[in-house]
């Protein structure tokens, strides 16, 4: 099955040019069953890479553009009086598709915002007294313009790990974007991809994770790294546990996605920055000291 | 041209503030003994700087700072009459960091102020070398450490908690290096800058004349003059005189030393005397005094003489030079003693001589002793009678007296210190024609129980007489114990009483009290500290090292040398040690680890962190020969250790691997 992971790796490439790095990391964001947050500057292709994901995976898409009025029930759905009926009926909300782009997310208001990641941390929807259940599998990818920029809400920094990974696409290399450039709108490119995977396969991969074997060796590993966040002076608090559970996890779908049956401290240290950078708080207000993913991993001896 | 410096190389306020805070910690001390408008521009220019960096106020402009530096300069030139040397310098010195202070901008010029700050602090010691200044020295260092470490920060400031932690552990971590630099580090003899003469200059003490008043004012102080510790067992209180200068001219008022006794010290020489009973050792730590007389129980024995020091004529003992730095000697002394049996003619008529007119009353008193027929003995006992039966008193405030100061003392007021009682009685014994004279020191000294050794202060000076009787030599007369006796054998407190407004020290100092247990442990520290780090002189260094067989330099050198390398080679081991990884007991690292030496004897290491696989990909770009033969071991070993699991199997795959031997290949490493 494997195989077509690199089917759907091969065919991503294809459309978005020069990061084959963060394209495997995002796929194992999903694999990983974790939500991927995107941060950069606008036209970069961050939209474009949700879209791939979602045709490339035959995912079922759906796209919100957070504003500042968006309300959350623009997200999970709203009950409407049917007078043929004589009765209210639920309209579900954007939300529920198998992978919901959340374009921009800084922008809505913090009510909003919150409505969306519980949503995705309990994988359902509570709306009137009723409880529905999302769809299988479910990925949310969100896009974030730094926070520098006028007008957001940034994310609080505690709902921020409610995404497995963060990472930034950047601009392309000098040759990649010569060829997009040169060639025809990455859009249209996208309408002739066909699907490497589906659902199903991506639910059965998913469960698969889990399996890929973590010996003590590694798990002392990822140990060393966590705690050398919590002996930092220049961090505010270190990792948590369930950062740790994270890395583990997002090192298992790397693992698998590169074919391996158990995780080795490679694995570890591709996805490490992804999943932590966005969980380090530094210990002033300025960020001083405070050491990055790849600092870490640069001074953390491997057990 | 320079680049422009960044956003970076600014420092933020917060850190700024804490940078004026340390230098005014650091200048504090220096301020008293600057010029008064030198200390006023530092502080000055300190909270002018503090305010335009919280106010954002632009820095003067060159011309402005050029002027203030010369004018600064040109002032301090003026005052001290030139720009070096120990106070003169420093005050430059401090006006000049201040000044920096207004052209600090950039991290560079922080740099430059931070180690300014650390030379301004070791200035301090020219000043003062006690226990606190040591202390405080050692919490300023912390400080500017601290400082160092957050002004090398890139970025923004770190917490001071943070810096201030960093900080004081790397100054105890200097600590052994600064004790071994202590003791090994070659003592040049004398001081090393070459402190000029006023250094000390307001140390109190016996001066080299007495007039009526003297020493009444030299006892307001508890300043220590020396401290003794006795090899045995020590003479009674009432025999503790410290015998120090010997006055035997006399000009009506004011004692002072014999022109002749001093001039003609040389040919004259010490005198004979003769010793009984045992003799008394001790060890003397003298207080700079900045004169050259040392002290010594009466009688010294001219056979155990401290090192360099001369006994005089009238049996003083003087150093080879003025006693500039605390000066530790050893002595012996003998209670009893015949001095100086025969008196030749010159000195019995120097020991006579009264100014020609004065003191009419006192004379005729005298001679009416002597026409009584009384022999010199007796006319010795007819005196002290008189004192202690007619109506003198002991008193800390004598009334003042005017141009016939003996007779007014002897006849009207006939109240006063020690100082009138030896004077008077000194010049009543020449007028009845016996050889007298002064001698001035200390008498007594208060014992440190904790310690086990004797503290004289000033305010245990004393003055006595001495007159020359035949057969029986000088003979130790004290007209005070006369009249009070309980000043010699008591002290000074228990003598006088408690409406004379004794000085505080005094009156709080009965053994028992509190007090007097916190003071006496406190002298006991400073004892100590004198005794063990101030006292380390060439002298001292070169006899403790001996000790070690490091008699010479060039051994001292060496053993300093060793003894730095030693520290830092058992650092570098801590660290190294740190560093190593930890014995193990996984079969298949162990492999790993043995292969990845024999790899790094061939020059490739794997770094710490460096992935096993990433490992083989390095070695494997860089040496494509080797590259099959590592990428199978970095492969074995992470199917051991991190795919699989650690079985007999893979552990076999893995040791067979890391054999380095390629298919076929021979042995890529060995």
């Amino acid at each position: 099955m494997t195989t077509q992971l690199h089917q759907a790796l091969t065919a991503l490439e294809q459309i978005i040019l020069g990061k084959p790095r963060q394209l495997r990391l995002a796929l194992a964001c999903l694999l990983a069953r974790g939500h991927l947050l995107i941060e950069d500057v606008p036209g970069v292709g961050k939209t474009t890479l949700a879209l791939a994901l979602a045709r490339v995976l035959g995912l079922r898409f759906q796209r919100v553009q957070f504003t500042s009025d968006l309300l959350p029930a623009d997200i999970l759905g709203v009950s409407i009086y049917e007078a043929a009926t004589g009765g209210f009926r639920f309209h579900p909300g954007p939300i529920f598709a198998q992978l919901v782009l959340a374009d921009e997310v800084n922008r809505a208001s913090p009510k909003t915002q919150s409505a969306l990641l519980e949503a995705m941390e309990e994988r359902q929807v509570t709306a009137e007294g009723e409880t529905r259940r999302l769809p299988e599998p479910f990925f949310v990818v969100a896009t974030q313009n730094p926070a520098y920029q006028i007008g957001t809400f940034p994310l609080p920094e505690s709902q921020l790990d409610r995404f497995l990974m963060r990472i930034a696409l950047g601009y392309p290399p000098p040759e990649a974007e010569k060829s997009l450039l040169a060639e025809r709108e990455r859009r249209d490119l996208l309408n002739e991809v066909t699907p490497s995977l589906t659902p199903e396969q991506l639910v059965q991969l998913q469960a698969r994770v889990k399996d890929v074997k973590t010996t003590p060796a590694l798990l002392e590993y990822v140990l060393a790294l966590v705690r050398h966040t919590r002996d930092h002076n220049g961090l505010r608090m270190g990792l948590s546990p369930r950062a740790g559970l994270a890395v583990r996890r997002a090192a298992q779908a790397w693992a698998l996605l590169h074919g391996r049956g158990g995780v080795i401290p490679e694995d570890v240290q591709a996805v490490f920055p992804a999943v932590v950078n966005h969980r380090l708080l530094a210990a002033s207000e300025r960020e001083a000291g405070a050491p990055t993913a790849e600092e870490i991993l640069d001074v953390v001896a491997i057990p | 041209m320079t680049a422009r410096p960044t956003a970076a190389d600014y420092l933020t306020q917060a850190s700024l503030l804490r940078l004026l805070a340390v230098l005014a910690l650091v200048v504090a001390p220096h301020l008293p003994r600057l010029p008064p408008w030198a200390a006023l521009l530092v502080v000055v220019v300190l909270l002018w700087r503090a305010a335009a960096a919280v106010r954002l106020w632009p820095l003067p402009p060159q011309a402005l700072k050029l002027a203030v530096a010369t004018v600064a300069f040109a002032g301090i030139y003026a005052h001290f009459g030139r720009g070096s040397g120990q106070t003169a310098g420093t005050a430059l010195l401090t006006v000049m960091i201040a000044l920096k202070l207004t052209e600090m901008r950039a991290r560079r010029d922080v740099m430059v102020v931070i180690s300014l700050c650390y030379f301004l602090l070791l200035t301090h010691f020219l000043f003062s070398q006690e226990i606190w200044t040591v202390a405080y020295l050692l919490v300023c260092a912390v400080a500017i450490t601290a400082l160092l470490i957050e002004s090398n920060h890139p970025g923004a400031a770190l917490a001071p908690g943070i810096t201030l932690r960093q900080g004081a552990r790397m100054v105890a971590q200097a600590l052994p290096l600064m004790a071994v630099l202590f003791v090994l580090f070659p003592r040049l003899p004398g001081p090393l800058w070459g402190l000029p003469s006023d250094a000390g200059a307001a140390r109190s003490g016996l001066s080299d004349s007495m007039s009526p008043g003297d020493i009444a004012q030299l006892i307001q102080s508890d300043a220590v003059a020396f401290r003794v510790r006795f090899d045995d067992a020590p003479p009674p209180m009432a025999q503790r005189y410290w015998r120090g200068p010997v006055f035997w001219n006399f000009d009506g008022r004011r004692w002072g030393f014999s022109a002749q006794a001093l001039a003609g010290g040389a040919h004259l020489g010490p005198v004979a005397a003769e010793f009984a009973g045992a003799p008394t050792r001790y060890e003397l730590t003298l207080e700079p005094h900045r004169q050259r007389w040392l002290f010594a129980l009466d009688l010294a024995d001219p056979q155990a003489l401290p090192a360099g020091a001369t006994l005089t004529y009238d049996h003083q003992l003087f150093a080879a030079r003025n006693v500039t730095d605390r000066l530790l000697y050893r002595a012996a002394s003998y209670t009893q003693y015949r001095l100086q049996p025969e008196l030749p003619e010159r000195p019995r008529r120097i020991a006579l001589t009264l100014p020609a007119q004065g003191s009419p009353r006192a004379r005729a008193l005298a001679r009416s002793w002597r026409e009584d027929g009384l022999a010199d003995a007796d006319v010795v006992g007819r005196a002290l009678r008189m004192f202690r039966e007619q109506s003198f008193y002991y008193t800390l405030k004598p009334p003042a007296l005017g141009r016939e100061a003996v007779d007014e003392f002897l006849f009207d007021t006939r109240r006063g210190f020690c100082e009138h009682y030896a004077s008077s009685f000194t010049v009543l014994m020449r007028a009845a024609g016996i050889p007298a004279r002064v001698v001035t020191g200390y008498q007594g000294g208060e014992r440190n129980e904790l310690g086990g050794y004797y503290v004289v202060r000033q305010s245990d000076a004393h003055a006595w007489s001495e007159v020359w009787l035949d057969g029986r030599g000088w003979v130790r007369v004290d007209p005070t114990a006369a009249v009070a006796p309980t000043r010699i054998e008591a002290g000074l407190g228990a003598a006088l009483s408690a409406a004379e407004g004794l000085p505080g020290f005094l009156q709080a100092r009965g053994s028992g009290s509190w007090r007097y247990a916190l003071e006496a442990r406190w002298d006991l520290v400073n004892a100590r500290w004198n005794e063990w780090v101030l006292a380390y002189g060439p002298a001292l260094q070169q006899e403790f090292l001996s000790r070690f067989g490091l008699a010479d330099w060039q051994r001292m050198i060496a053993a300093l040398t060793g003894a730095i390398m030693l520290i830092l080679a058992a650092l570098g081991a801590a660290m190294l040690r740190q560093s190593r990884p930890v014995r193990t007991h996984d079969r298949a690292l162990r492999l790993w680890r043995r292969a990845a030496r024999r790899l790094a004897r061939q020059g490739w290491v794997q770094r710490a962190s460096e992935g096993p696989q990433d490992f083989a990909e390095r070695v494997a770009r860089a040496r494509p020969e080797l590259g099959p033969a590592v990428r199978r071991l970095a492969q074995a070993y992470l199917r051991a250790r991190y795919l699989e699991g650690s079985d007999p199997a893979n552990e076999a795959r893995l040791a067979e691997a890391a054999r380095g031997r390629g298919r076929g290949a021979g042995r890529a490493w060995s």
